[in-house]
């Protein structure tokens, strides 16, 4: 039901998200950022890994559906894109749509019978299929088996999408990138699909009894979410060179889209991007302080910051945010729709 | 044929194993329904434990075992303390996401204190002893360790069904609050939970260190495994669970040698997605 007050809300929501997208757009023209590539590339891994997690959130979130197998199809957009510049010598762009293409089609042969499965069963159903197709990419001589894909030296630019001697490129295309995944999202949010798949997260019975056809809410959702995260993988095969199967088809890789996602607040649009804000640069900079030492003093510090952060708000930095919007007297609830679209 | 049962054999004493682990993951995940994706890690911490006595103090694994359980105890009711209990009844996925932090805590400390090399112990009472059974050799380290783990797992399913702890234990799975009013004491069985479901995979860790090598790494494997069986055997159920991991022991072994070390992993995880796809809840799930 949109109330005019609702539709207000929502208006002056999209103005915050307008007004952020354009200050990153001119963030490379601040010469403390663009001179700095460290800085560049922890911005272009927040955009990156934003909008894998909200990718992910699209059926992981809105779908209620934990899905552990978002790397296979992040692997499949990264294979796409490698083997049209290395295999096949041209360039990666028809290898990209491919990769999406064959990323929704995987999802939905996976998702046909895993979606009988129930909760945990079907969390680990998705692990197991990462497993699989990790140890059958290892082997697989056509895609470079256990060695991997490394990128020979083309030219730069936008038609190979990649550039050697700065980042900036790079940087647009993540905020491209970013821009699509947040606005498809954006646009589902207040899309009836959208409220299918909340309606069926919240109760797939009760959903079905009012006439959706759960099956079919939760295939789209996943097939969409596959594509984009291939669409991710494809950015990051194109940023790293290099591909393996270790590299993008991996549980580390999948939990990676869960982490930053539920880290952030699931099932919020903003949730991804603020998982994504906290949990890069402090995976980068703690990284780059002690990860030269090589005794894993980063992922210490890493792993001890995820305890803490979750004790203390277990609904993730959206949590935070809210209480503290909510002290300034701003009522977030109103513009959030009412209760029912708070993370599960 | 001696190659198939000698394959076999070395799959159930394996499978064994994953069972001892898996019950404990089996434990925590039917009583709270939360993932503790730290159990692999745990497994790690008692075979280092393990490791350290016997490289130090000469200890050997047989007896360390049971420091590697308490050990694990003790770890396990604080990773309750300090942790799950701020996640229960929140979303439920910050269990997970709090237990894989402390997954990366305990395996990078790990990794910053013993270094990532593999280390064995030598000279253990048990060593590489092996003895004939017909044509077919049976270790004595992984025959003594599935027995043991046997053991524990038969004494844990008696705990649970037919002690008065036990029906506490069951009723607070059941249902939390109605437990609470009739007088049990639900936090204290939280804690006891995750510290049994610790001290059982502590146990297994303690004696591995006989014939397997301790690295920062070697839990993780260990620990999908264990959520695969206890999936697989269906949730909360323990003799489901030892099933499973016997049927993964086997199809892990069968699968790397007749196919290709390669798959044996693809082996034993589609025999999952084949399992669940007839029995969605598991094998004695319901």
């Amino acid at each position: 039901m949109v109330t005019p007050m609702h539709q207000a809300a929502l208006q002056r929501k999209d103005l915050i998200w307008l007004a952020l997208v354009t200050l990153l757009a001119l963030l490379p023209a601040l010469p403390a950022v663009a001179a700095n590539s460290f800085r560049m590339h922890v911005l272009i891994l927040i955009l990156l890994f934003a909008s894998m997690a909200q990718a992910w959130n699209i059926i992981g979130g809105y779908g209620g559906q934990v899905s552990f197998g978002h790397s296979v199809f992040f692997g499949i957009g990264a294979y796409g894109a490698g083997m049209a510049v290395v295999t096949y010598g041209g360039s990666p762009w028809p290898g990209i749509l491919i990769g999406m293409l064959a990323a929704a089609v995987v999802a939905l042969l996976i998702s046909y019978p895993c979606f009988k499965l129930s909760g945990h069963y079907f969390a680990i159903a998705t692990f197991a299929v990462v497993e699989i197709f990790n140890r059958m990419f290892l082997v697989w001589y056509w895609v470079g088996g256990a060695l991997g894909l490394d990128y020979p030296m083309v030219k730069a630019g936008l038609k190979n999408l990649l550039w050697y001697d700065s980042k900036t490129g790079y940087y647009y295309c993540a905020l491209v990138l970013f821009v699509l995944v947040f606005g498809i999202v954006r646009m589902l949010e207040s899309h009836r699909f959208g409220y299918y798949l909340r309606a069926v997260r919240e109760g797939q019975e009760t959903a079905e009894s009012l006439g959706v056809n759960s099956t079919a809410v939760k295939l789209t959702a996943m097939a969409l979410s596959a594509a984009l995260a291939a669409l991710c993988g494809a950015f990051f095969v194109q940023y790293n060179l290099r591909v393996d199967p270790s590299m993008v088809m991996s549980l580390d890789m999948s939990m990676k889209f869960v982490l930053v996602t539920i880290l952030g607040g699931t099932g919020t649009l903003a949730g991804p991007l603020l998982g994504a804000a906290v949990l890069i640069p402090l995976q980068e900079y703690t990284r780059a302080q002690w990860g030269g030492l090589g005794g894993g003093v980063d992922l210490i510090v890493f792993g001890l910051l995820i305890i803490i952060i979750v004790i203390r708000q277990p609904a993730g930095i959206i949590g935070i945010v809210r209480d503290v919007s909510r002290r300034f007297g701003r009522r977030p609830a109103a513009a959030k729709g009412g209760p029912s679209l708070d993370p599960a | 044929m001696e190659t198939l049962l000698q394959v076999m054999l070395d799959g159930m004493l394996n499978g064994m194993l994953y069972a001892l682990v898996a019950t404990g993951l089996c434990l925590i995940w039917g009583v709270m329904d939360v993932i503790n994706f730290a159990h692999g890690e745990y497994l790690m911490v008692a075979m280092y434990v393990s490791y350290w006595l016997g490289f130090l103090a000469n200890v050997d694994p047989l007896i360390s075992t049971l420091a590697g359980g308490a050990f694990i105890f003790i770890l396990g009711a604080l990773t309750y303390k300090l942790i799950i209990r701020h996640t229960i009844g929140k979303p439920p996925l910050s269990a997970l996401l709090a237990t894989f932090g402390l997954a990366m805590l305990l395996k990078n400390l790990c990794l910053n204190q013993f270094t990532p090399n593999f280390r064995i112990l030598s000279g253990t009472w048990l060593g590489d002893k092996t003895f004939q059974l017909g044509a077919i050799i049976v270790p004595v380290p992984q025959l003594t360790a599935a027995v043991l783990a046997l053991a524990v797992v038969g004494a844990i399913y008696f705990m649970i069904r037919s002690t008065r702890f036990g029906w506490a234990v069951q009723a607070t799975a059941m249902d939390r609050d109605a437990a609470e009013l009739m007088g049990i004491n639900t936090e204290r069985i939280y804690i006891l939970v995750f510290g049994i479901g610790g001290a059982t995979v502590g146990i297994a860790g303690g004696i591995m260190p006989t014939y397997l090598a301790v690295h920062p790494e070697v839990g993780s494997m260990f620990g999908l495994i264990a959520f695969v069986c206890v999936a697989m055997g269906g949730f909360g159920s323990i003799p489901g669970a030892l099933l499973a991991a016997l049927l993964i022991g086997v199809v892990e072994a069968l699968g790397g040698y007749y196919i290709a070390p390669v798959f044996k992993y693809v082996a034993v995880f589609g025999l999952y997605l084949a399992v669940v796809a007839l029995r969605p809840k598991g094998i004695f799930g319901w």
